[in-house]
C-alpha cells in the first residue's frame, strides 16, 4: 500500500509541476503561432508599403500607419481620462473614504471591470455617440473621442486596483511620522504617501494603458472604423480605426493564407509585442519596488 | 517653507482637495451604477418567457434568444472544464511546490503576460492553433480552449493568493504527523482555500462569459436556427449576438437589443455577486 | 538504560547564512525526559526538527553528521521520512489544531496510514486523550471543532494527536509557552506519565520547567552543546561556568 501511495504522489506532483510550467508553454505557443502566420507578411508586402498611410486591403494597400496612429490617439485619450479618475478614486478609497464607503466602492469598481466590453460598446452606439454628436456639434458621434471615453472607463478598474494596492502598502509609520510633524492629511497624501507609492502608481498607469491598447469590441463599435492617418489633435474628434478593431472586423472575411490574412496576424504580432513590453517593464518596476520595501523593513 | 507648511489656510486647502478627490470618485462610480440601472430599465420590458426560451426569426428581428443563452452557457462550462483544473493545479505548484528560482520567476512573468495579451490576439491564436492547425474547425471546443487560456491568469493568481493565505502551521503540523505533501494539500489546504479559489474561478469565468473578440473567429456563429449538437459545432453566444444585432442588422428593433444586453448583464453580474458573497462570507467565518 | 538516539557530530547551516548547530554529539536515553534548554537561537528547536526531518521543509544549505535512531542513520536520503515522522512525533509551541473536529484531529495521522476500522480509531481516540489527561474534560464534545477549545485543552489535543500514532519518541518544542499555570501543570503531569512508554525530548519554556521535568538535561548556547548530564546534578551543580551563569539567571 505504501508503495502505491508513493507512486500516486509522484504522478500527482509531476502533473502539478507540468501545470505550473504550462503558462510558459502557452506564451511560447501564442508567440509561435503569431510568428508563423504573421511573418510571411514581410516577404509578401515590402516594408515601404507596409509603413505607408493607406489601408485599403481590397486593392492591396496594406499601410498599417493609420491603424497604429488610430490606436495611439484612442489610447492616449483613454489614458487622459483613466489616469486622473483612476488615481483619484484610488486615493479616495485608500486615504479618505470611511470604512463603510470603501466596502461599497471596491466591489463597484470591480464590477466595472467585469462589465462585458460589448455592452459598453452597445451603449456607446445608442447613448453616448448621439449625445456627443449633438453636444459637440460633430458630423458623427462615432469618433476616437467616443472610444477614448469608454476605454478610459474600461481602464479605470485596472488603474484603481493596482494603485490602491500600492497606496495601501505604504507603511503606516510614514503617515504617522508626517502627522506627528504637523502635516495635514492632505499634505501627507501629496508629499509622503503618493511619492512613496510612486512606482506602484506608475505600474497602475502602465497596466491601464496596456488594457486600453488591447481593448477590441468597444473601439470597433464606437470609433467609426475609418482607417485615416491621425496627424493632429483634431483627429480625436473624427472617426479612426485601431489595430485591434481592424483584426476583429476583417479576419472573418479573409481567405486563410492570403496576404491580407498574414498582415492581420502581423498586426496581432505587433500588439503581442507591445503588451509584452508593457508587462515586462511594469512587472520589473513592481519587483524593484518590492525589493526596496523589503530592504527598508528589514 | 515652514510658514507655508504651517500656514493657516492649509486646512482650507485640505477641505478643497478632499472635495475634489471625492468628486472624482463619485464621477467614476456614478456612470457604473447608471449603466447598470439604465440597461435594467430599458431592457426590462423586452424580457418575456418567449424571449428567453424562443428561437430568433425574421432575420433575428423577432423571437427569442435561447440559442445565444445556451451557447454562452456551453462556452462558459467548456472554459471551466479546461481552465479550472489547470489553473488550480498551477496555483498549487506556485504556492506549495515552487522554489524561488529563475524558472519560477519565468512562470510568473509568463502569467503576467498572459493576463496582458489583448483578447483579439487570443482570437488569432485560437484560429491559428485550434481551428486551423488542430483542425477543430470553428467550434465550441476551439472557442472554449481559447477562452480557457485567456482565463488562466485570473484563476491562477487568485487561487495562489487563497492558498498562500492558509497558515503555514497547518502544513507543518500535517507533515509532522506523517502526511505527504499532496495529502496535506488535498486534505487540509485545498479545503481551507476553497472559498478564495471559488471566487477566483467565478471571476475568471465571468470574464470568459462576457468576451467577444476571442470567439469571433474560433466558435461564434452569426445565426443558428438550432442548438449546437456537439463540441465541434459552432454556436451563438450572448456577447457576439449583441454585437451582431447592434451593428450588423439594419432596422433591428431596439427592444430586442436592450433585452439581449440585459440578459448578458444579468448573466455576468450574477456571477460577480456570487463571487463577492462567497468571499465576504468566507472572511467572516474564517477562524485563522 | 538504553540509548534510543545517538547524535554524532551534527552541524547545520540555514540558507540565509545563519548557523544553527555546530558539532553536536549526544546520546538520548529511552524512557526518560531529556530536556534541551538555553537562550533563544541556541539550536534547540533546530535539533528537534532534525530528529523527525521536519527541517526538510526549510531551506538548509549544509548539514553534516549522523543521527542514529535504533541504530539507523535517519539523515540518510534513503530514509522513509513518513515512517520516521510517525515514529517520532512532535508537539509545537503554539497549539495548532487542524481545522476539523476534535476526533478528526486525533485520527488524522491514523487515517493517513490507511486505518479505516472504526473500532481501532475510537480506541485510539480514547487511549490517547486519556494519556494526555484531557479525556474527562472533552469526551462528550469530540465532534465539535477543535478550535473551540481553550489554549491549554488544544495543546493537550495536539499531544493526543501525536500519541494516537503510537510513536516511540515524542518531541515537545516549548509546549506550554502560551499556557496559563494550571494548564501548564496538567501538560507537565502528562509528560511524567509519558516517559513510562516513550522517549521524551522537551524544549522547556523556562529554566524552572527544565529543572522540574528533566531526567537528563543539555544546555545549548549559540549552536553548541555546552554541557550535558543528569538533570538533578546539572541544575544544582553545573560543571561549566556558562551553564551556571544561565541557570542562576545571570543572562538569557
Amino acid at each position: 500500500m505504501e508503495k502505491s501511495l508513493s507512486w500516486r504522489e509522484f504522478i500527482i506532483t509531476r502533473l502539478i509541476q507540468a501545470s505550473g510550467y504550462s503558462a510558459i508553454l502557452f506564451v511560447a505557443l501564442i508567440f509561435f503561432f503569431l510568428l508563423r502566420e504573421g511573418l510571411p507578411t514581410l516577404s509578401e508586402v515590402d516594408a515601404s508599403s507596409l509603413l505607408n498611410f493607406r489601408w485599403y486591403p481590397i486593392e492591396s494597400y496594406f499601410g498599417i500607419l493609420p491603424l497604429i496612429t488610430g490606436s495611439l490617439v484612442v489610447t492616449l485619450g483613454a489614458a487622459l481620462i483613466a489616469v486622473p479618475f483612476g488615481i483619484g478614486t484610488a486615493v479616495y478609497i485608500s486615504e479618505i473614504a470611511p470604512r463603510w464607503m470603501r466596502e461599497i466602492l471596491k466591489p463597484l469598481v470591480e464590477l466595472l471591470g467585469g462589465l462585458p466590453s460589448v455592452v459598453l460598446g452597445f451603449l456607446g452606439i445608442l447613448v453616448l455617440s448621439p449625445f456627443l454628436r449633438v453636444f459637440l456639434d460633430l458630423p458623427t458621434g462615432l469618433t476616437a473621442f467616443t472610444g477614448s471615453l469608454l476605454l478610459g472607463g474600461i481602464a479605470v478598474p485596472t488603474v484603481v486596483s493596482v494603485a490602491e494596492d500600492a497606496l495601501d502598502s505604504v507603511p503606516r509609520a510614514y503617515r504617522e511620522g508626517a502627522w506627528a510633524l504637523g502635516a495635514t492629511k492632505w499634505q501627507t497624501i501629496w508629499r509622503v504617501t503618493l511619492p512613496a507609492a510612486k512606482s506602484g502608481v506608475l505600474t497602475a498607469v502602465m497596466l491601464g494603458v496596456g488594457r486600453a491598447i488591447g481593448e477590441t469590441m468597444t473601439v470597433m463599435m464606437v470609433t467609426g472604423n475609418a482607417p485615416v492617418l491621425a496627424t493632429s489633435l483634431g483627429s480625436l474628434f473624427s472617426p479612426v480605426r485601431t489595430m485591434t478593431a481592424t483584426i476583429a472586423a476583417e479576419m472573418g472575411e479573409v481567405a486563410n493564407g492570403s496576404t491580407h490574412y498574414h498582415v492581420l496576424f502581423f498586426i496581432g504580432m505587433v500588439l503581442f509585442i507591445i503588451s509584452l513590453v508593457v508587462n515586462v517593464i511594469a512587472s520589473s518596476v513592481v519587483f524593484r519596488a518590492k525589493k526596496r520595501a523589503e530592504r527598508i523593513l528589514s | 517653507m515652514m510658514t507655508k507648511f504651517l500656514s493657516r489656510n492649509r486646512h482650507t486647502v485640505q477641505r478643497l482637495g478632499f472635495s475634489v478627490i471625492t468628486l472624482v470618485a463619485v464621477f467614476t462610480v456614478l456612470p457604473i451604477i447608471g449603466t447598470v440601472i439604465y440597461i435594467l430599465v430599458k431592457g426590462g420590458s423586452a424580457i418575456s418567457w418567449e424571449f428567453l426560451s424562443g428561437f430568433p426569426h425574421d432575420g433575428m428581428r423577432a423571437g427569442g434568444i435561447l440559442p445565444a443563452i445556451i451557447g454562452t452557457l456551453y462556452l462558459t462550462l467548456g472554459t471551466a472544464v479546461f481552465s479550472v483544473p489547470l489553473g488550480i493545479a498551477a496555483a498549487i505548484y506556485l504556492s506549495e511546490y515552487a522554489r524561488d528560482n529563475q524558472v519560477t520567476r519565468l512562470i510568473r512573468l509568463a502569467i503576467i503576460n498572459l493576463a496582458g495579451i489583448p483578447s483579439v490576439v487570443y482570437g488569432l491564436f485560437g484560429l491559428g492553433l485550434f481551428v486551423l492547425f488542430l483542425q477543430f474547425g470553428t467550434s465550441i471546443l476551439a472557442a472554449s480552449l481559447t477562452l480557457s487560456i485567456m482565463t488562466l491568469p485570473v484563476i491562477i493568481s487568485t487561487s495562489e493568493e487563497a492558498l498562500r493565505a492558509v497558515p503555514q502551521s497547518f502544513r507543518t503540523v500535517s507533515i509532522s504527523l506523517g502526511a505527504t505533501r499532496w495529502q496535506t494539500i488535498s486534505r487540509i489546504i485545498l479545503k481551507e482555500a476553497l472559498p478564495g479559489i471559488l471566487t477566483g474561478v467565478i471571476l475568471g469565468l465571468e470574464r470568459a462569459a462576457g468576451e467577444t473578440a476571442p470567439i469571433l473567429f474560433t466558435g461564434a456563429a452569426f445565426f443558428l436556427p438550432r442548438l449546437p449538437h456537439s463540441a465541434f459545432d459552432a454556436t451563438m453566444a450572448l456577447p457576439y449576438h449583441l454585437f451582431v444585432i447592434s451593428t450588423q442588422v439594419p432596422e433591428m428593433p431596439i427592444q430586442i437589443q436592450y433585452g439581449t444586453a440585459l440578459v448578458l448583464l444579468v448573466f455576468v453580474l450574477t456571477m460577480n455577486v456570487i463571487a463577492t458573497v462567497i468571499r465576504s462570507r468566507a472572511r467572516a467565518r474564517r477562524q485563522w | 538504560m538504553v540509548d534510543k538516539i545517538i547524535i554524532e557530530n551534527l552541524s547545520l547551516q540555514y540558507s540565509d547564512g545563519t548557523e544553527s548547530l555546530r558539532g553536536v554529539s549526544m546520546e538520548i536515553r529511552q524512557n526518560a525526559v531529556t530536556v534541551l534548554f538555553g537562550p533563544a537561537g541556541g539550536g534547540k528547536s533546530t535539533l528537534l526538527r532534525c530528529l523527525n526531518r521536519l527541517n526538510d521543509l526549510t531551506e538548509v544549505k549544509a548539514s553534516s553528521g549522523r543521527i542514529l535512531i535504533d541504530g539507523e542513520n535517519i539523515l540518510d536520503p534513503k530514509t522513509d521520512v513518513i515512517a520516521l515522522r510517525r515514529k517520532v512525533g512532535m508537539v509545537f509551541a503554539r497549539p495548532v489544531t487542524l481545522p476539523m473536529s476534535i476526533r478528526e484531529n486525533i485520527i488524522y495521522g491514523l487515517e493517513l496510514m490507511g486505518e479505516k476500522r472504526k473500532s481501532k480509531l475510537d480506541e485510539a481516540v480514547e487511549r490517547s486523550l486519556k494519556l494526555s489527561a484531557i479525556w474527562d474534560e472533552i469526551k462528550d464534545r469530540l465532534d465539535e471543532p477543535a478550535i473551540a477549545l481553550s489554549g491549554g485543552q488544544q495543546q493537550r489535543v495536539c499531544l493526543a494527536r501525536v500519541l494516537a500514532l503510537q510513536p516511540e519518541i515524542v518531541l515537545l518544542d516549548e509546549p506550554t509557552s502560551g499556557l496559563d499555570p494550571i494548564s501548564t501543570g496538567k501538560v507537565e503531569a502528562a509528560l511524567l506519565e509519558l516517559k513510562k512508554e516513550y522517549t521524551v525530548i522537551l524544549v522547556p519554556h523556562s529554566v524552572q520547567q527544565a529543572a522540574r521535568t528533566a531526567d537528563h538535561a543539555a544546555f545549548f548556547l549559540t549552536g553548541e552543546l555546552i554541557e550535558y548530564g543528569d538533570g538533578k546534578t546539572l541544575f544544582t551543580n553545573p560543571k561549566q561556568k556558562k551553564t551556571e551563569d544561565y541557570v542562576m539567571g545571570r543572562f538569557g
